[in-house]
């Protein structure tokens, strides 16, 4: 069986949008990997710390947002910039039931990882058929 | 290994951030900056008082896995970020992230001293702090009234 995640496309800007903190909002970079017990989700977000995420699941639309910290090294200024900094934002639709309860989150070294296991009556059932 | 040149010493030797300041002025016009560089670790400079910093971001490395080598005005960020160990019957279904090594020298405006270098890693984001040796310090010459 297998888990289908969908990117919410029209929710999720691959431009990044101004957010309401006036910083830009960035789309993370994903990876999706999928086992057994349910899906392995992880998304790149430098410069956002453990209490800086947001996750929020509702139903099957699994929003992650992350609140970026601005490097400003003390008594610099900015002469060259390759990279912009803000916040991050990406929406996935999930395709069956996650088990809420048991999402596992983590964040390490700017990247999330996240834990969805399958809820119970959405794994498949092995159906013994007894002889009569 | 990708070398970046920031700088060709121009009409204002003691202004070294100038050629900088130009290429800033590029990406004010909206260049893409991967447009621009294409190379990973993407960086951000700083200019402080006879000290430069450089800025990249990093994910999903630990820190123990980054190699900084500084040599007079060149400094070289490099590094391996591993791929997560899954399970044998794990299936990819979206793979954006990079893994593996990489290396990136960046051309400096001047000197710096390899012993007076300062990093620190936060959150997937590197910032390396480096100074101008005393030595090689403009100095300003006063003229002595006769």
């Amino acid at each position: 069986m297998s888990t289908e995640v969908r990117e919410t496309e029209e929710t999720t800007a691959a431009e990044p949008v101004r957010g309401d903190r006036d910083t830009p909002v960035f789309r993370p970079r994903a990876d999706i990997r999928e086992g057994k017990g349910g899906v392995t989700l992880t998304l790149e977000m430098p410069g956002v710390g453990p209490d800086g995420v947001d996750i929020d699941l509702d139903r099957r639309v699994l929003t992650i947002r992350g609140r970026g910290r601005v490097t400003q090294p003390e008594g610099f200024r900015q002469v060259y910039a390759e990279y912009a900094e803000g916040d991050y934002e990406r929406v996935f639709t999930l395709s069956e039931e996650i088990d809420e309860a048991a999402i596992r989150a983590g964040m390490a070294n700017g990247v999330l990882t996240l834990e969805l296991p399958r809820a119970e009556a959405a794994k498949p059932r092995r159906i013994e058929v007894r002889a009569g | 290994m990708q070398i970046t040149p920031f700088l060709a010493f121009d009409a204002d030797p003691f202004d070294p951030f100038a050629a900088l300041r130009r290429l800033r002025s590029d990406a004010a016009r909206g260049i893409p900056a991967s447009d621009r560089a294409g190379a990973f670790p993407a960086v951000n400079l700083w200019q402080g008082a006879d000290s430069i910093a450089v800025t990249a971001e990093i994910p999903g490395i630990a820190p123990a896995d980054i190699d900084i080598t500084v040599h007079d005005d060149r400094v070289v960020i490099s590094g391996e970020r591993r791929p997560p160990e899954a399970a044998e019957d794990a299936v990819w279904l979206r793979r954006e992230r990079a893994y593996g090594k990489f290396s990136r020298a960046i051309r400096l405006p001047y000197r710096v001293d390899p012993d007076r270098v300062e990093a620190r890693f936060h959150d997937g984001v590197l910032k390396i702090e480096l100074q101008r040796p005393e030595a090689d310090k403009p100095r300003r010459i006063r003229i002595a009234s006769a």
